[in-house]
């Protein structure tokens, strides 16, 4: 075997530092399996050393929390002995690399993370950034990473129900895939990857391991450069027919209690997930690599340790119920091999044809690995700007629509959710392209929705304030579906954290999403952080990704954003200020990338969403949307698309500019539609909890009309909104 | 009425068929792939999916399965069986019905209701449906029908084409055919018309919650005929 060297170590992407401490940790030079296994746990993917100060902090517990950041996945109540398990993560890395792979076994990663927990996954849910349309790269990546997700997801059978998609030159040397999995359970059903007990059987299960994927997770913690072709290799293959058999083979297996612990091979593979059962456990573990099942011949234990290869799981069994369990697996065509067994030793002791191949005290790898309070620079809130409002009177209203709506960040993206089957299963009530996605709760008069969001131009321009906002939004969202918010999981993609600029975009970006997530009681309950996220050291944006969950407790009561009736006032729910700096008007029209992001005001937001709420319950509402990218006339024209209908504006009066009133982004708004006959109620409501509010327009047939300038029809408007993407993608 | 919904260990509408099928009174049994023998029934269903992970011709695998011969046998003593999507490319690999399902025209997954024209002369599946045109629902990547030219006569001529993808209107034309399929063919019965083949998911449009409600007229009359 080789002799391990520092060169080594630091090869491995261990830092100098850190070679140091492990020799010292061990009273010894670690061989090569031992290095190999301390890489895996102590790179930034797996052991969070540059987050893990700052995640401490998360709001993470409330009345609805079940299960917390910590294990595989979230998980909440939602009532009648039913759970909702939840998470995202992202696969960023591997997607740039070989965007059909890197996608797909993203998304079989997270479902693994959410049926290792008992749970039947319910809907799947991605959020996926692209470089500028203009860069060469972008067209094909974008093509790669949306069959990768399809071919996974459609194979499986889990409905893909809503999704983001956003293009940025700050992603074109770093795509960004981040997918999130919802899984339904009995409550007194979960399944969590706590060891317990002594000489219990270590059991695998699903595919062999392969080569594949080895490092991969070491690989996810660094970052690109003119090589990256080179790293092919450790881009993990999916195979979405053996995950359906493993998702069918475990629930069978979950339905009576033979498992102890459980837990997926995903980052890091048998080398983490043993490591993480043991050390919950406080246990030892003792493995037999050669019982391992293996696709590829003279595997070293360094390459089963370290390899990714997708679909297994790792299970700690109760005595005497090997053959029951190997039974089912055999049903299902899987592999099933008992590997080792629980010890007191608390190390993890690797045997390969009964040699002792290595031997690590667990707590040196778990507790003991390196945590960093990083350099960070607190970002200053930018000056806002002065806009020439004469030049905007050389503009047409109608005419900035067009543009906008067909911007590539507003655009429709129903090119990319037509390749997801969104409807297997049966019980999706809304498809991607609303607010939020809904699933029924099979069975049962409930629904679940589901949103994912993120706003890199608002966290890069002021990260506090983009922190807050996005949680902002993703209540908007689900509030908007007449889902009461319950939690939220987030997957914080940002740069190199060893930069003190990129560092205090994840510390403020944080800090700003826990404000909001603490005064709206809506707790983080997962999650996953992914730095590194650049290319030649040019990082990305800042781009935290927030996936809600969110509660319907009769499906019947589902407020979708089509409009619905000719005749029916449309009122804007919330106060207008006319900040225009960072929105799409400013950045498209004027190009104007300066100034703060549109502030966040916590109160008026949990005054109007609630309101919002209330007003769906009470059956007043027969349309609502959310006012974000594009502003208010950007919101009511979606809602005219979907619903195939007109708006007749009232004649603007008030202070602001009339640019300043239609393309601003300040937030807490809501667009909402209400019968002529329910307004006195809704105005009632409205001045009781001293919601700000203005009556704009009413729903007409066919065309949109805005003061003097001529109507735009809503049909030549929806050609705009869809075609821009499927041209691009075509031509 | 007893049906049987078969489930290969990559199908993924097995639930579905099989929530849809009680939902219209069938008593539905679920039949593991690896069994030889149907329990008695009066229709027997290959549900969607991915039969063996198809990364094979699509169903090629499943037409060579455990359970597949008393399938075979079920239909050729005039038994009804349906195959929807990869069903219907399993029917397709076993000889049941005549044809080829490519992969789509533009060479992507499809998800999205649909609209179809239904045969209604001398079957089971669709004779009593009131409404002309249906909406279902398509999720497929290789439903691009095809046969050869003296197959298609020889379908035509004995009333095999089941379905055909039409606008709402109702016009049937290259606009309304989202895969490519010849003679925008959806779906097709063999020569006695008691087995069905097609890429529509009647079994995801059964309420007015879902995309679609129109699913239910196709259950409603199947069981409206078997009684």
């Amino acid at each position: 075997m080789i002799e391990v060297t520092e060169k080594i170590a630091i090869e491995h992407g261990l830092k100098k530092d850190e070679y140091k401490k492990i020799c010292e940790l061990l009273k010894r030079n670690p061989n090569m399996t031992e290095l190999g296994i301390f890489s895996a746990m102590w790179n930034e993917h797996c052991s969070y050393k540059s987050s893990k100060k700052h995640l401490k902090k998360l709001n993470t517990k409330g009345k609805k929390v079940i299960q917390g950041p910590g294990e595989n996945a979230g998980v909440i109540d939602i009532g009648d002995e039913d759970a909702i398990v939840f998470k995202i993560e992202s696969h960023n890395h591997p997607s740039f690399i070989e965007p059909y792979q890197g996608a797909a076994t993203g998304v079989g990663g997270i479902l693994r993370d959410v049926f290792t927990m008992g749970a039947r996954p319910i809907a799947n849910l991605n959020s996926i950034h692209f470089g500028s349309p203009a860069n060469k790269k972008t067209k094909n990546l974008l093509s790669g990473v949306v069959r990768g997700i399809g071919g996974y997801g459609n194979c499986i059978g889990v409905p893909t129900i809503a999704g983001q998609t956003s293009f940025d030159e700050s992603y074109n040397g770093n795509i960004l895939v981040n997918a999130m999995t919802l899984g339904l359970v009995k409550k007194d059903k979960i399944f969590y990857s706590k060891a317990a007990g002594l000489n219990k059987p270590v059991i695998y299960v699903g595919s062999k391991t392969g080569r594949d994927g080895i490092h991969g997770a070491s690989m996810a913690s660094a970052k690109f450069d003119d090589k990256i072709e080179e790293k092919k290799p450790t881009v993990q293959v999916g195979d979405p027919f053996t995950e359906k058999l493993l998702l069918e083979a475990c629930l069978e297996l979950m339905k009576d209690d033979s498992i102890i612990a459980i837990q997926d091979m995903g980052a890091a593979g048998l080398t983490s997930s043993s490591v993480e059962m043991a050390s919950k456990g406080k246990l030892g573990i003792e493995l037999h690599l050669d019982k391992v099942p293996c696709r590829e011949e003279n595997m070293s234990p360094y390459e089963i340790m370290l390899s990714e290869s997708q679909e297994r799981m790792l299970i700690v069994l109760e005595n005497g119920k090997e053959d029951k369990a190997k039974e089912i697996f055999d049903k299902w065509n899987l592999d099933f091999s008992v590997i080792g067994k629980t010890t007191n030793s608390k190390n993890i002791e690797l045997y390969f044809d009964n040699n002792k191949v290595a031997n690590i005290p667990i707590d040196l790898l778990a507790e003991h690995a390196p945590e960093y309070d990083r350099k960070w620079k607190k970002c200053k809130l930018p000056q806002r700007i002065k806009f020439k409002k004469k030049n905007f009177n050389k503009l047409k209203i109608t005419e900035v629509l067009k543009k906008i709506i067909s911007s590539p960040n507003v655009c429709s993206k129903e090119w990319i959710w037509e390749q997801y089957d969104h409807t297997v299963m049966g019980d999706t009530i809304q498809k991607p392209g609303g607010d939020a996605g809904v699933v029924r709760v099979h069975g049962s008069e409930k629904a679940v929705a589901a949103s994912v969001d993120s706003s890199a131009s608002y966290c890069y321009a002021h990260p506090l304030s983009g922190g807050k906002q996005i949680v902002c939004e993703t209540w908007r969202n689900l509030i908007c579906v007449g889902a009461e918010p319950i939690a939220i999981t987030n997957c914080l993609n940002f740069g190199n954290p060893e930069k003190p600029e990129n560092m205090g975009e994840f510390v403020e970006c944080v800090e700003g999403l826990n404000e909001a997530s603490k005064y709206l009681n809506f707790p983080v309950v997962s999650g996953n952080v992914s730095f590194y996220n650049e290319t030649k050291d040019k990082g990305i944006k800042p781009t935290p990704t927030i996936g809600g969950v969110g509660l319907i407790k009769n499906y019947k009561n589902m407020t979708t954003m089509d409009l619905k009736e000719i005749g029916n006032i449309i009122i804007v729910l919330g106060k207008t200020e006319g900040h225009l700096e960072q929105s799409i008007f400013a950045k498209e029209i004027l190009n104007e990338k300066k100034g703060p992001p549109p502030e966040i005001n916590l109160f008026n937001e949990k005054n109007n969403g609630e309101t919002v709420l209330k007003l769906i319950s009470d059956k007043l509402i027969r349309s609502v949307h959310d006012v974000s990218l594009g502003g208010i006339i950007t919101g009511i024209a979606k809602m005219c698309i979907k619903g195939k209908k007109g708006i007749k504006f009232y004649k603007f009066k008030g202070l602001l500019d009339k640019f300043e009133y239609y393309f601003s982004e300040d937030q807490g708004r809501y667009i909402i539609e209400v019968k002529k006959d329910n307004l006195e109620k809704v105005k009632k409501i409205l001045d009781k909890n001293s919601n700000h509010y203005d009556l704009i327009g009413e729903v007409i047939a066919d065309n949109i009309s805005i003061n003097d300038e001529p109507t735009l029809s809503v049909d030549k408007l929806t050609e705009f909104n869809k075609d821009w993407l499927y041209k691009y993608m075509v031509n | 009425m007893k049906s049987s919904v078969i489930i290969f260990p990559g199908s993924n509408c097995d639930r579905d068929m099989d929530v849809a099928l009680k939902k219209f009174g069938f008593k539905n049994k679920m039949v593991w792939h690896n069994d030889n023998i149907i329990p008695k029934s009066d229709l027997v269903v290959l549900p969607g999916g991915f039969s063996y992970g198809d990364y094979l011709r699509c169903g090629s695998i499943a037409a060579k399965s455990n359970i597949i011969n008393s399938v075979i046998e079920f239909a050729n003593k005039g038994g009804l069986v349906i195959g929807i999507c990869n069903g219907f490319q399993i029917l397709i690999e076993t000889g049941l019905v005549t044809g080829a399902l490519l992969r789509n025209k533009y060479l992507k997954f499809i998800c999205k209701n649909i609209f179809v024209k239904a045969n209604k002369s001398q079957n089971k599946y669709f004779n009593k449906i009131k409404k002309d045109i249906l909406e279902l629902h398509i999720a497929h990547n290789d439903g691009n029908y095809f046969c050869s030219e003296d197959d298609l006569k020889i379908m035509e001529d004995n009333d095999q084409i089941a379905v055909r993808y039409c606008d709402i209107n109702g016009e049937i034309s290259v606009n309304s055919n989202p895969n490519g399929s010849i003679k925008n063919i959806a779906g097709v019965f063999n020569i006695k018309k008691n087995i069905l083949g097609m890429m529509p998911h009647p079994e995801r449009v059964i309420d007015n919650y879902l995309s679609s409600n129109d699913g239910s007229y196709f259950f409603e009359n199947l069981l409206s005929n078997m009684k």
